[in-house]
């Protein structure tokens, strides 16, 4: 009999797939207690990280053209496609769901990598303005992306909240850091592989595994992180007076749905800043 | 330089009360406390003021819950549209009244009140009385929803206006309103309640409360709220965002800014000098989006400081009911005197000030235009906004390194470009974080032009589609 290859999950920073800074790991069993995995539990050096490698790469997905983005977001829906069974497979196993939830909720998230593609190359046709100043004035509207933002993903849905937390985000050109659910992390760190074969650059998107509650504070108190959207945290409001101090951007939760396969604009602009330009019109 | 007349406009067209109550329900309720706004210039007193606290911010925000669920949600949206337009209209006819009370209040030039001021708060009205029947076009959807009642604190920079960019789309939203002026500038806001009565405004719908910090934390803590709207210090800003966490109240936050001004060697000079004075000394430089860190390309530093001088010693500063005058009376002491600390701890940090002579009146509060050069990024005057009549010069060499040093602050307001170059121009507006840029102009503002910042400059818009957005929320779900 052959032994099978089992995966060790690590966390996601920068592109790459380094163990905890802290050596931790958390014991996963399935429903009946039986050992599944050790995942890496992260701490507050590997939020640092991961905040230095959002950040870095941040100029560059900001700066990509929109229609390069759009395709990156195709693409990622194209390779979870193709590793479709295994998602079902792994959430099955953490969850005990039946195959026909299971599917769906991997199916559901495919869908929403295209959703969310379409959008990164018509959201200022769509929430930009040309401004009718009283003045020679040339004057427009467009949204940018907030910068890096910080996420505590869904606890109860391991693939499809994860999937409309992070693209949300990123398809305007934001970098995110995301922790992933403490009790389904396994889709998580496969997502992560996703990723990482989808030309995404590296460090826009970091997950991270371990609990919410004890990364939590270090996230919420971050000066260089400039949103934060707290749908999966168990202390929303703890966390958001931490955030105040740099006036992080606040998504609080249960505003915005998480586990079907469309999401929302309003969503998308919850991430981004307006910004206004002034020409003259003259000779 | 030639000598001009004293040209002073008159006061008798603006005859403030003794002293003013809150404007709660439509009444003028009796205040059990009250203090003096004086007028800066003179320090004279022009009136006893109403110092709000929790009874009064209560009766206040019941006022408007309550026109908000019996008669202003009841309207049509062209209904309200049609007392937005009559408020334009009254602003417009007693446009002359109201510049005077305000430069009396403020300090600040009348040119800019009669000029700048006022015309825009009939035009901030104006404009979104036309939205007020329109809102299914906001972008939310059909039939999206005011969020009820909303609290509004506004800053002493530009009184009247202030007020304008909160009420006008809050209203248009179908929202009512409570409203903190500043403690330092309340007489305008009381003779727009005044306008609301000649508009025949249901009561309750606009409520105006005056009175300090404490007013404004009691109003923003009042449980009745479903929104609050506030254009202040980044400081306050952080106080506010702790206040409504883990609440369901909105916010909308307008706050601190530290802008460059980048003057590229191609730049048209003279247009340039012309955008730097009125960046930084336009309202003594109380303007959040104040052009305050210059970032002059090197190759020009030594021209371009010359031609600056050169036309700082023009400014005209002084009696601001005086038609000629440029720079007006610093709003408080309080603020002179962190004017002249901030500029004191710049000069020992390395830097040179230097101001043009300058005879100023006696009484009042005054800070002569001042620029203060060999700063350098790390310099405190290159990071804390002064709020004053004070510009920080600095130098770069290449495009990359001006956005770099641009965006090297934690606020995120406004920022100006000037070349000759077009696609300069919309790289570095790309580039820039800062809500506003203006390219080759500086400190214009439009009803329908979003207004508002990135990072610790606070969020949200006021102004435009964008603006109405902070007053509504989606409707079918």
């Amino acid at each position: 009999v052959r032994l099978d290859v089992k995966k060790t999950y690590k966390l996601f920073i920068g592109g790459k797939f380094p163990r905890s800074e802290s050596g931790r790991t958390y014991e996963l069993t399935d429903s009946k207690g039986n050992h599944i995995a050790n995942v890496a539990k992260a701490s507050r050096k590997d939020v640092r990280d991961a905040v230095v490698a959002a950040r870095g790469a941040l100029s560059g997905w900001e700066g990509a053209t929109a229609y390069n983005r759009g395709q990156i977001l195709y693409r990622i829906a194209e390779m979870l496609e193709g590793r479709k069974d295994q998602f079902i497979q792994e959430l099955r196993l953490q969850t005990g769901k039946s195959l026909a939830t299971a599917t769906k909720e991997v199916e559901n998230a495919i869908d929403s990598w295209v959703w969310h593609a379409g959008w990164s190359d018509k959201i200022d046709s769509v929430a930009g303005s040309m401004n009718p100043v009283a003045g020679p004035f040339f004057n427009i509207s467009t949204n940018q992306p907030t910068g890096v933002v910080a996420a505590f993903a869904p606890q109860e849905s391991g693939l499809v909240g994860l999937v409309n937390t992070i693209a949300p985000a990123i398809v305007s050109g934001n970098t995110v850091l995301v922790v992933a659910s403490e009790k389904l992390p396994l889709s998580a760190i496969t997502l992560a592989e996703v990723l990482e074969t989808s030309d995404l650059p590296g460090g826009v998107v970091n997950i991270l595994t371990g609990s919410a509650k004890e990364l939590g504070s270090w996230l919420a108190s971050h000066l260089d992180v400039n949103a934060i959207d707290l749908e999966g945290s168990d202390s929303p409001a703890e966390l958001e007076l931490l955030s105040a101090e740099n006036l992080k951007r606040v998504i609080r939760p249960g505003v915005y749905p998480r586990q079907g396969a469309s999401g929302s604009l309003q969503h998308i602009l919850d991430l981004m800043e307006v910004k206004t330009v002034w020409h003259p019109k003259g000779h | 330089m030639f000598e001009y007349s004293p040209a002073p406009e008159s006061k008798s067209i603006v005859k403030f009360q003794d002293s003013y109550g809150h404007y709660i329900a439509g009444k003028f309720v009796k205040s059990s406390k009250k203090y003096e706004t004086i007028n800066p210039a003179t320090e004279e007193t022009l009136a006893l003021i109403g110092h709000a606290g929790a009874k009064e911010i209560d009766l206040a925000v019941r006022a408007a819950r309550n026109a908000y669920e019996k008669t202003w949600s009841k309207l049509t949206g062209a209904q309200r549209g049609k007392y937005l337009y009559r408020i334009a209209r009254i602003i417009q006819e007693r446009a002359r009244e109201l510049a005077v009370a305000e430069t009396l209040n403020n300090g600040k030039p009348i040119k800019e009140t009669r000029d700048f001021d006022i015309p825009t708060v009939a035009a901030w009205f104006f404009y979104y009385a036309g939205w007020a029947d329109k809102l299914d076009y906001a972008g939310l959807g059909p039939n999206p929803k005011a969020h009820g009642v909303a609290a509004q604190i506004i800053p002493w920079n530009f009184p009247l206006m202030m007020l304008a960019w909160k009420i006008a789309p809050a209203l248009a939203a179908g929202n009512t309103v409570v409203l903190k002026p500043a403690e330092s500038t309340p007489l305008t806001a009381l003779m727009f309640a005044e306008i609301c009565e000649q508009a025949e405004l249901p009561a309750g719908v606009v409520n105006i409360v005056t009175g300090f910090g404490d007013t404004g934390s009691a109003l923003v803590n009042h449980s009745g709220i479903d929104k609050v709207a506030f254009t202040g210090s980044t400081e306050v800003g952080r106080i506010i965002a702790k206040q409504i966490a883990g609440s369901k109240k909105k916010a909308t936050l307008e706050l601190g800014g530290k802008a460059a001004n980048i003057v590229f060697d191609d730049a048209p000079i003279d247009q340039a000098i012309e955008g730097v004075v009125n960046g930084i000394f336009f309202n003594q430089g109380h303007v959040c989006c104040a052009g305050s860190r210059l970032l002059l390309q090197e190759s020009i530093q030594d021209e371009f400081l010359k031609k600056l001088k050169r036309r700082m010693e023009t400014l005209r500063v002084g009696d601001p009911m005086d038609k000629n005058t440029d720079v007006g009376a610093i709003n408080s002491e309080t603020q002179l005197r962190k004017i002249d600390k901030l500029v004191k701890q710049g000069v020992k940090e390395g830097g040179t000030a230097w101001s043009p002579q300058c005879k100023l009146p006696r009484n009042g509060f005054w800070y002569v235009p001042t620029i203060i050069t060999g700063v350098s990024p790390a310099n405190t005057v290159a990071r804390e906004e002064i709020f004053g009549p004070v510009l920080s010069v600095m130098t770069f060499r290449t495009p990359a390194e001006a956005v770099t040093k641009a965006n090297n602050t934690p606020y995120g307001l406004s920022a100006g470009i000037w070349t000759e170059k077009g696609s300069r121009i919309l790289k570095l507006a790309d580039q820039l974080n800062a809500g506003v840029v203006w390219a080759n102009s500086f400190n214009q503002f439009d009803p329908t032009s979003p207004f508002g910042g990135f990072k610790e400059s606070g969020y949200g818009r006021e102004g435009g589609r964008h603006g109405l957005l902070a007053y509504l929320k989606g409707g079918a779900k």
